[in-house]
């Protein structure tokens, strides 16, 4: 029992109330009168037990009130022995099984293992945050598959490419599957959209380390086919994404996915690639055309070779023009970082109350109403809305240096392209779909080539051939 | 190093291209290991969930509506242990009721979802059909208002998804809702902490 004074005030008027309910048939009217009286002190009146244990006499027993358990920590380790399992399992139908018809199997399993089952949550793009909040926030206890969802994917990635994204994500996989009629994106323009993931990715960093909201996950855009349930706007998000995506291929994992963006780094110095034919490449372009995702582009063949010092002139550009570029983001990000800090509830919280304390609102938001009767300063407030925006400050403008440095180096990347004669994915933007394995003329030689030296398998070789179209 | 040698090197992958890359996969593998060996202290191999601390609600009704899920998987729950048996219910009474019986106009839920049974005089017992209820705390106003507050919300975890980042969490006003261990998920009242 509570024992200050107003609290025994509540407690006398609700005594009252107690005797009068025994009363038969209370007047509405006094009801109400009660009401008012007892609205004044209401704000320190919760959790105040007004009347007392009842003592029964006619010996009834009390229910319990259930507790249903959350999903089990066994259930946890199986989510990441799976992903183990599928992200393995991947790399050797990618690299080594080379079968698009494989892939396609287990890009189904996941799609309903890690979407339709497990509901979108846990996810790798979403554990980003997770470890960013981990990072800069010491309170967070960081749970172990989050970490692991963040990790096994990139170490992966190091050694087989981004098979995650093609046979394990279910992100990548309800895409994948609606992928129809498959359209080209000019290269450039696939090129300059394939920035927006890394800008992303740094907002949602930004966003995750202060506290303030997880975007990544408030705007994943088919969580809510695998939950069957969402608002309208998910819901629209996710069908938009899914009507662009028949004609598109991809566009969220191209365009959007921020743990895309780390995948694509990563791929790049991957140990093993998917590779098509190279020593025997026929130059015949099916390949080409074969990949939806833009990811095979003509042999890179430089007409006027540069000079060692005209390269280094240009190397020295291009840095100066980054520098320049991340410098001024820099000062932009710290000077809009008062308007991001408001994403923060602290900060929109403390925002609220000044400006009732300023006169500027009549009314009050649950939000301020609630603070006010939690009996804390305003005091208090502002001085941690101040230290989450100055974080919020250093952290704009660490964010507005990435942007830069990202779109500077990002317009390096085709004065520095490798030389290149043949038709062959690039490492990072394939995302190991095994599409082309079912174009190239002499992949399909060799699969051919292989199914006849073993004779158990000859009868299907022709049906095999058949499907080249 | 005559060309043809150059390009045969490069194929076998003894380019510097091929080294850095190599050296950068190191590197990469090795600050991964940092990354796994930094957490291992923070890491804890309990998940946790989310759940309402009921004495920071507000009854603001977003329970009802912010959820992923349809219907919410916040649920009302009926405390007994602090329950007051009263007769004159203001968690199942509307504040104005045209008659102090079980008809739907004198209820203060709006789905019907709580059961008043008789039990002796003047002692009646309030049990809440979970599958009705939406969530929405009008029950808990009333109960924590003039009652003793043994209604109050709870996240059910067999209903939660336990998302990454709760859409409710996000919009609670009282900033009620806190991560829990998944081993103990619910914060239930007791008389004790209660008063």
């Amino acid at each position: 029992m509570r024992e200050s004074t107003g609290s025994n005030l509540i407690g006398d008027s609700g005594g009252c109330g107690c005797s009068s309910v025994k009363r038969r048939g209370m007047r509405p009217m006094l009801w109400l009168l009660l009401l008012l009286i007892n609205i004044a002190p209401l704000q320190n009146a919760y959790g105040v037990m007004r009347f007392p244990p009842p003592e029964f006499e006619s010996g009834y027993q009390m229910p319990t009130t259930t507790t249903p358990e959350a999903r089990s920590d066994f259930l946890d380790y199986l989510d990441i022995a799976v992903l183990a399992a599928a992200l393995s399992m991947a790399a050797h139908l990618v690299l080594w099984r080379r079968s698009r018809k494989w892939v396609f199997v287990l890009m189904l399993f996941s799609l309903a293992y890690f979407g339709f089952y497990r509901k979108g949550c846990i996810c790798s793009i979403g554990s980003i945050q997770n470890v960013a909040l981990a990072v800069f926030d010491g309170g967070y206890a960081l749970p172990l598959s989050a970490l692991m969802f963040f990790l096994l994917p990139l170490v992966f990635a190091l050694f087989f490419g981004r098979v995650f994204c093609g046979a394990v994500c279910p992100l990548g996989a309800i895409q994948d599957a609606v992928l129809f009629r498959p359209v080209k994106v000019k290269p450039w323009l696939e090129h300059v959209l394939a920035t927006v993931p890394f800008l992303y990715l740094g907002a949602a960093v930004l966003f995750a380390a202060t506290g303030s909201a997880f975007i990544i996950c408030e705007y994943d855009p088919f969580v809510a086919f695998f939950r069957r349930s969402g608002s309208f706007g998910m819901l629209t998000l996710g069908v938009g994404f899914l009507v662009l995506g028949v004609f598109v291929g991809r566009p969220y994992c191209r365009f959007l996915c921020p743990y895309g963006a780390v995948l694509r780094v990563l791929s790049y110095f991957s140990r093993w690639k998917v590779e098509l034919s190279p020593n025997e490449c026929l130059q015949c372009q099916i390949c080409e055309e074969a990949c939806p995702y833009g990811a095979i582009s003509e042999p890179i063949v430089f007409e006027e070779p540069e000079t060692p010092l005209q390269r280094r002139r240009s190397v020295i550009q291009h840095v100066i023009v980054t520098l320049v570029i991340g410098a001024s983001l820099a000062v932009i990000g710290g000077g809009l970082a008062t308007e991001f800090s408001k994403v923060h509830p602290t900060v929109s919280l403390a925002e609220r109350v000044a400006g009732e304390e300023q006169g500027r609102f009549e009314d009050t938001t649950d939000a301020s109403a609630a603070f006010r009767d939690t009996g804390r300063t305003t005091d208090e407030l502002y001085a941690e809305a101040m230290t989450i925006r100055s974080e919020f400050v250093t952290g704009g403008r660490w964010l507005g240096a990435f942007f830069g440095i990202v779109i500077g180096l990002r317009m390096m990347i085709p004065a520095f392209r490798q030389r290149r004669s043949v038709y062959d994915p690039s490492p990072s933007a394939c995302l190991s779909c095994g599409r082309c394995y079912n174009y190239c003329p002499k992949e399909l030689l060799r699969v051919k080539r292989n199914r006849s030296l073993c004779p158990k398998v000859d009868s299907t070789s022709p049906k095999n051939s058949a499907t080249v179209k | 190093m005559s060309k043809a040698e150059k390009e045969k090197g490069i194929e076998r992958g003894h380019s510097r291209r091929g080294f850095l890359s190599g050296g950068f996969r190191g590197a990469m593998l090795f600050f991964f290991g940092m990354v796994t060996g930094f957490f291992t202290g923070k890491v804890r191999a309990e998940r946790t969930v989310w759940q309402i601390d009921p004495f920071k609600c507000v009854f603001c009704t977003n329970c009802a509506t912010e959820c992923v899920l349809e219907p919410s998987a916040v649920r009302c729950v009926q405390y007994y242990p602090i329950c007051g048996y009263c007769k004159l219910c203001t968690g199942y009474f509307d504040p104005q009721p045209i008659n102090l019986d079980t008809g739907a106009e004198n209820q203060i839920c709006p789905t019907g979802a709580i059961i008043r049974t008789k039990l002796e005089d003047p002692y009646y017992e309030y049990t809440i059909d979970e599958e009705l209820c939406i969530g929405c705390a009008k029950c808990v106003e009333g109960c924590e208002l003039f009652g003793n507050g043994s209604f109050f919300l709870q996240v059910r975890h067999d209903k939660c998804v336990n998302c990454n980042e709760c859409a409710i969490a996000v919009s609670c006003p009282g900033q009620a809702f806190v991560r829990v261990p998944a081993g103990d998920p619910y914060l239930l009242k007791t008389r004790e902490t209660a008063g």
